[in-house]
C-alpha cells in the first residue's frame, strides 16, 4: 500500500486508464467512446511522464559547459509521449470525422441504434 | 403549489430533452433542432415506424446481450485494473536515480548530445536529430490524418446536401452584414501576438522547451481565431485548399528531403557536414532548426484544417 502511495503518478495512470477503458466498452454514444479513448490516451501519457523523472534533477535543458548525466532527467520519455499526443490526435479526429458521416447518415450516434438501423437497410 | 408542480414538470422535460441531446438524440428529437431538415427526417422516421415489430425483437435480443455484455467488461476492466496495480508494485519507486529506464541510453543522449547535435535542448537533440525518421513518420501521420478527414467531410460534387447548402449560404449572407465588434477588435490584438509567439516557439525549439508541434499549434489557433472573427470568405483570400496542399506537401518534401541527405552521408549518425555552430545561437545545430520549421507549418496548417474541414467541409 505505502509502494502504491509513493509511486501515485503510476497508481493515478492505472485507474485513468480503468476507467477510459470501461468508457470504451460501456458507453452507447460513440462519441463518449472517443473521450473514454483520450482518457486512456491521458494515462498512458502520465506514466510515461512520471517513469522519466527522477528527484532534484534539472529538466533536459542544458545549463553551461559541460553535460553531466548525473545532472538532468531522462529526456527519452518527452519524446515518446510527443509521439503518443500526436498520433492520438490524429486517430480521435479520424474517428470523429467517420462519426460525422455516421451521422449524417442514420441521424444519430448510439451504436445499437446505428447498427439496427444499418441491418434494417440492408434487409431491404 | 401547482405552478411550482408545473415548473417541476418541465424542468425535469428540459432535463430529459438535455440527456437525449448529450446522448445523441433520436430521429424523433434531432441533435440540431434549428437545420431546416424537416421533410428529409420525415422521410427516415417514416421507414422506422413500418418495421417496429422486428426492430423490438432485435432490441430484445440485443438488450439481453448487453446485460451479459455489460457484467464482462466491468469484470473485464476490474481485472486488468487488478493487474496493471500488481504491476506497478514491482515498479521502482518514483523519482529514484537507480531506475532501470535511466540507463547507458540516457547517459549518451545527455553528455553527447550537444556535441553531436548543438541543440542545447536535448528533447530537440533526441526527436530531431537520433530519432529524424521517427517524427518524420509522426508528421506523415498527422498529413494522413488530415488527409483522410477531407476525404470523409470535404464538401464536393458527390457529398453535398440541399439544407447544408442552404445553411452555408445563409451563414455566408450574416458573416457578410455583421461584424462582432469585441471579436473582431480582440482579435486584430491577439492574433500577430499569437503568431509571432508561435513562430518564437517554433525558431527557438533546439534552446528552450517547445519546438514545431507546441510552436506550430499556437499558430494554427491563430489562424483559427482569424477564421471565426473574420469569417471563412477572408480567410480563403490567402488560405485555401490549394495553398494548404502546396505547403504541407512541400514541407514534408523539405523534411524528407534533408533527413535522406544525412542518409548518403552515412545513416550512423551525423556527417552531414553542415556546421553545428555555437551552442545557444539561433542558427546552431544543423539541421534541427529546418526540421522544426517544417514540422512547425505542418502542424499549424493540420490543425487549421481539422477546424475547417469540421466546422464548414471546406479548407
Amino acid at each position: 500500500m505505502e509502494h502504491l502511495l509513493i509511486n501515485h503518478y503510476e497508481t493515478a495512470a492505472v485507474i485513468l486508464f480503468g476507467i477510459g477503458f470501461l468508457n470504451l466498452l460501456l458507453q452507447n454514444n460513440l462519441v463518449k467512446k472517443i473521450i473514454g479513448f483520450g482518457i486512456m490516451d491521458s494515462a498512458v501519457y502520465l506514466f510515461l511522464a512520471s517513469q522519466g523523472y527522477i528527484a532534484g534533477r534539472l529538466a533536459p535543458i542544458l545549463v553551461g559547459e559541460v553535460a553531466n548525466a548525473a545532472d538532468y532527467i531522462n529526456p527519452i520519455p518527452a519524446g515518446l509521449v510527443l509521439t503518443g499526443i500526436v498520433v492520438s490526435v490524429s486517430v480521435t479526429a479520424f474517428s470523429l470525422a467517420l462519426i460525422q458521416r455516421l451521422y449524417q447518415k442514420y441521424k444519430t450516434v448510439n451504436f445499437d441504434e446505428i447498427v439496427l438501423l444499418a441491418r434494417q437497410k440492408g434487409d431491404e | 403549489m401547482s405552478k411550482m408542480a408545473r415548473s417541476k414538470k418541465e424542468k425535469q422535460t428540459s432535463w430529459q430533452r438535455f440527456c437525449t441531446w448529450v446522448n445523441g438524440g433520436t430521429a424523433e428529437q434531432p441533435l440540431l433542432p434549428a437545420e431546416p431538415a424537416k421533410p428529409k427526417k420525415a422521410k427516415a422516421a417514416k421507414p422506422k415506424k413500418q418495421k417496429a415489430q422486428p426492430v423490438r425483437k432485435e432490441w430484445m435480443g440485443l438488450s439481453r446481450f448487453e446485460h451479459i455484455y455489460r457484467i464482462c467488461a466491468v469484470l473485464i476492466g476490474v481485472v486488468m485494473v487488478g493487474v496493471l496495480m500488481i504491476a506497478v508494485l514491482q515498479l521502482p519507486l518514483f523519482g529514484s536515480p537507480d531506475n532501470p529506464s535511466v540507463n547507458e541510453v540516457v547517459e549518451r543522449y545527455v553528455e553527447k548530445g550537444l556535441e553531436e547535435t548543438g541543440a542545447v535542448n536535448m528533447v530537440a537533440g533526441m526527436i530531431l536529430d537520433y530519432r529524424a525518421f521517427d517524427t518524420f513518420g509522426e508528421s506523415s501521420v498527422l498529413f494522413l490524418a488530415v488527409t483522410c478527414v477531407t476525404m470523409l467531410l470535404m464538401r464536393d460534387r458527390n457529398n453535398t446536401n440541399k439544407e447544408e447548402d442552404l445553411l452555408t449560404a445563409r451563414e455566408h449572407v450574416i458573416e457578410g452584414y455583421e461584424e462582432d465588434i469585441i471579436l473582431t477588435k480582440v482579435a486584430r490584438i491577439v492574433i500577430p501576438c499569437a503568431l509571432v509567439y508561435g513562430v518564437y516557439v517554433v525558431l527557438n525549439g533546439h534552446l528552450s522547451p517547445g519546438g514545431g508541434f507546441s510552436g506550430g499549434t499556437i499558430m494554427g489557433s491563430a489562424l483559427i481565431l482569424f477564421a471565426v472573427s473574420f469569417g471563412m470568405i477572408r480567410m480563403s483570400q490567402f488560405f485555401n485548399y490549394a495553398t494548404f496542399r502546396k505547403i504541407t506537401s512541400c514541407a514534408l518534401m523539405v523534411y524528407a528531403a534533408s533527413k535522406a541527405y544525412s542518409f548518403f552521408t552515412g545513416a550512423n549518425h551525423l556527417e552531414s557536414h553542415i556546421p553545428l555552430g555555437v551552442p545557444g545561437a539561433i542558427l546552431s545545430s544543423g539541421l534541427i532548426l529546418i526540421l522544426d520549421i517544417c514540422v512547425g507549418i505542418v502542424v499549424a496548417c493540420t490543425m487549421y484544417g481539422f477546424y475547417a474541414l469540421f466546422t464548414k467541409g471546406e479548407l
